[in-house]
């Protein structure tokens, strides 16, 4: 699946893996279950390490192995589901993640800005969506009115500077 | 009245551009009718039964002749001249065609209206007290907090794909007149010990097929708190209310299951560390800055008796009537607030015509008023009327059918579109009402009744809040037909409690005569000045039952 990061298109150098495969040699995510099950061998291995959680899974129970990863894909099982949304802003905010946080499954280009203001960076989009769609999504609306994990300045704080 | 800035009008002009594209995007076939769904619903747009609905959001309740104006210029130029007010001071429009909506909304946009969030699994519209700013008994203003919540509430990124719908509401005197605690979350502004002002927070109200009254979540949250106190309430509900059962997703289902002790923990933990971060104080200077487009109108010095007011009393039947159900007490001497029935005798509740959307407009403008409120029971409020001018207004009301002099009585009653309508609906809602209230048109024997609220709702949803209804009455189908179960003891008001069920169900043909039955119970058994609902709470459901079930 195409990845974009950070505004533009981007390899994905990340490997998922199942939790019975073999772990490759380069940057690999791993589900929760297996980053619990084999905590010190993945942790000792000298290769980036991501993590996808499920919707139900909360970033807390991560602990503070949290800074050791280098990516958290969160995983919309249907767009309906929004706890991803609360799950980025408490990796940003809460526990002071600052690797990639990538939004994966069926979610819809008008979640995308949504997404940005919580703390993702990072999308799988469908084949043939365009760079275009993408900035387009992000700039359907341009004033916001609450604070959330992108420190963009509120309206409140644009009606303060007069 | 709250007034848009540049930001406020440019954001309502980008959600309308935006919504435009979504609806391209569905004629298209880009979007499936499931992924469209929810976007059109975060704008109000249902399908019915028979068309799209738009439910164009009145934020606590409040309108100008401006905005009545374009509402009546809607309801003649895209549905069949007529828009029907809702249980949540909203109105919506029955026959809207989905091309149409991107247009609908551009037009609202010009008058500093929007449907933003009067649908889907997000915050909801939020609602107030529709006596705010004229009530005797009023601590503060709602609708400065009211609007304080709106704008923080407004496509908010981290909830607006809840479990389900959440809906706030703020009162702001000691009678609620808002239902306060059957919202998700209610907030009373309230005094404490050293006469500071600040919050109580309720959440796990709600009605539909669970019914429950909510549970204080936080006794006295100070003012630059609320915010963060109202984030924290919500995030603990995104990341924990359940999405695997839709009957089971409201918040009042997690705060019984969680219990409030526990809730009210994960409350303060979240509460906690949004509070340290500070980004969501309320400063005290922005919180006056609302408030001051909420400042009272500049009252005349009158005195408290009205020569004018008393003389048409004595000459005018018609307007004696009208004063003794349909004004309430105004904080200011020579002063009324007057409820404007929507609620003609035998007529649909909440309906409007253009005619009467554009009069009641013309007469505002003439007499100088400035706003009119919807309420939760479904009428229209002038919040602020000289009683000197109330007997010229009443005629104005009167040449537009608007006079009808019942609020508070018998035939004031709350229903949902029911089957005429809605898809969801098991029974007809709006000829149930009608015919009760052609039962007992009689003016004098409404007052020989009294208080008394009816409401009925179509389904176990329960959007004619019959849990809450002194008599409440919920339309159910059994094999295809439609039957009426009958609820006693239901309260809204700050002594909120849910109604018991009678007992089986009534046809439609025996339903109204029942709902006569019970009446003829509580005339016989009242004592002194009881109201309906306080001899119900006294003598108990059972000699209620034994009337009504003794043919059977």
């Amino acid at each position: 699946m195409p990845l974009i990061r950070n505004g533009a298109f981007a390899e994905d150098t990340y490997v998922t893996v199942a939790d019975d495969a073999a772990l490759p040699a380069n940057g690999t995510i791993v589900s929760l279950a297996r980053l619990k099950a084999e905590r010190e061998t993945l942790l000792a291995r000298n290769a980036a390490l991501g993590v996808r959680l499920k919707s139900a899974e909360s970033p807390e129970e991560l602990g503070d192995d949290v800074h050791r990863l280098s990516v958290i894909v969160l995983e919309f099982p249907v767009f309906r589901d929004g706890r991803a949304f609360s799950w980025a802003r408490m990796l940003r905010t809460r526990l002071g993640f600052t690797g990639e946080i990538r939004a994966a499954g069926h979610f819809l280009y008008d979640q995308i800005a949504f997404m940005a203001r919580t703390g993702f960076d990072a999308w799988e989009v469908p084949e043939g969506f365009t760079l275009e769609q993408f900035q387009r999504a992000l700039g359907e609306i341009s004033y916001i009115y609450q604070p959330s994990a992108d420190g963009r300045p509120t309206i409140r704080q644009l009606r303060a500077r007069g | 009245m709250y007034r848009y800035d540049e930001f406020d009008a440019a954001f309502v002009r980008e959600r309308v551009a935006q919504f435009r594209y979504q609806v391209e995007r569905r004629l298209s076939g880009e979007l499936t009718e499931d992924e469209f769904k929810p976007l059109r619903l975060m704008n109000g747009l249902y399908l019915q039964l028979h068309a799209y609905m738009l439910r164009i959001a009145v934020p606590y309740g409040t309108l100008s002749a401006r905005q009545l104006r374009m509402l009546a210029h809607i309801a003649r130029k895209y549905d069949k001249g007529y828009g029907h007010f809702t249980t949540r001071q909203n109105i919506q429009f029955n026959w809207i065609k989905l091309v149409d909506v991107p247009d609908v909304l551009s037009d609202l946009a010009d008058v500093e209206m929007h449907c933003l969030q009067t649908s889907g699994n997000c915050i909801r519209n939020v609602t107030a007290d529709h006596f705010a700013g004229a009530a005797a008994d009023e601590i503060e203003d709602p609708r400065t907090l009211a609007e304080i919540v709106r704008q923080w509430s407004t496509l908010h990124p981290e909830f607006t794909y809840l479990p389900r719908k959440f809906k706030i509401a703020v009162g702001g005197s000691v009678h609620d007149r808002t239902a306060l605690k059957f919202h998700d979350v209610g907030i009373e502004i309230v005094k404490n010990d050293t006469g500071e002002t600040g919050y109580r927070v309720l959440a796990g109200g709600g009605m539909g097929r669970t019914p429950y009254v909510g549970h204080v979540v936080g006794d006295f949250v100070a003012r630059e708190d609320i915010l963060a106190f109202l984030e924290a309430v919500m995030r603990v509900y995104n990341q924990s209310g359940r999405r695997d059962n839709i009957y089971k997703a409201r918040i009042k289902i997690l705060v019984n299951a969680l219990g409030p002790e526990e809730m009210r923990k994960q409350v303060m933990r979240e509460f906690e560390e949004i509070k340290r971060a500070g980004t969501l104080d309320l400063p005290e200077a922005e919180r006056k800055r609302i408030a001051a487009y909420f400042a009272p109108p500049d009252f005349e010095a009158l005195p408290v008796l009205c020569e004018e007011f008393e003389a048409a009393r004595l000459r005018d039947g018609a307007f004696r009537d009208w004063a003794r159900s349909n004004l309430a007490l105004h904080r200011q001497s020579g002063y009324a607030i007057a409820t404007i029935s929507l609620k003609p005798i035998g007529g649909v509740p909440g309906d409007a015509s253009d005619a009467q959307l554009d009069g009641l407009a013309d007469l505002m403008d003439e007499f100088g008023l400035t706003e009119v409120r919807v309420s939760h029971e479904q009428n229209l409020v002038l919040p602020h009327v000289r009683k000197k001018d109330l007997p010229a207004i009443f005629a104005r009301l009167a040449a537009l059918g608007l006079a009808t002099p019942n609020a508070g009585l018998v035939t004031d009653i709350i229903a949902c579109p029911g089957l005429d309508y809605c898809d969801l609906a098991n029974a007809r809602a709006i000829p149930i009402a009608q015919r009760i209230s052609e039962r007992f048109a009689d003016l004098d024997r409404q007052h020989e009744i009294g208080e008394l609220k009816i409401k009925i709702s179509g389904c176990i949803n329960a959007c004619g809040h019959h849990h809450a209804g002194h008599i409440g009455i919920l339309g159910v189908d059994k094999k295809g037909v439609e039957f009426y179960q009958l609820q006693l003891g239901g309260s809204g008001a700050e002594d909120a409690s849910i109604g018991d069920i009678l007992g089986p169900a009534f046809a439609v043909s025996e339903i109204v005569d029942k709902v006569e039955e019970v009446i003829g119970v509580y005339l016989e058994r009242r004592e002194g000045h009881e109201r309906f609902l306080d001899t119900v709470r006294r003598i108990g459901i059972a000699p209620f039952k034994e009337r009504v079930y003794a043919a059977h």
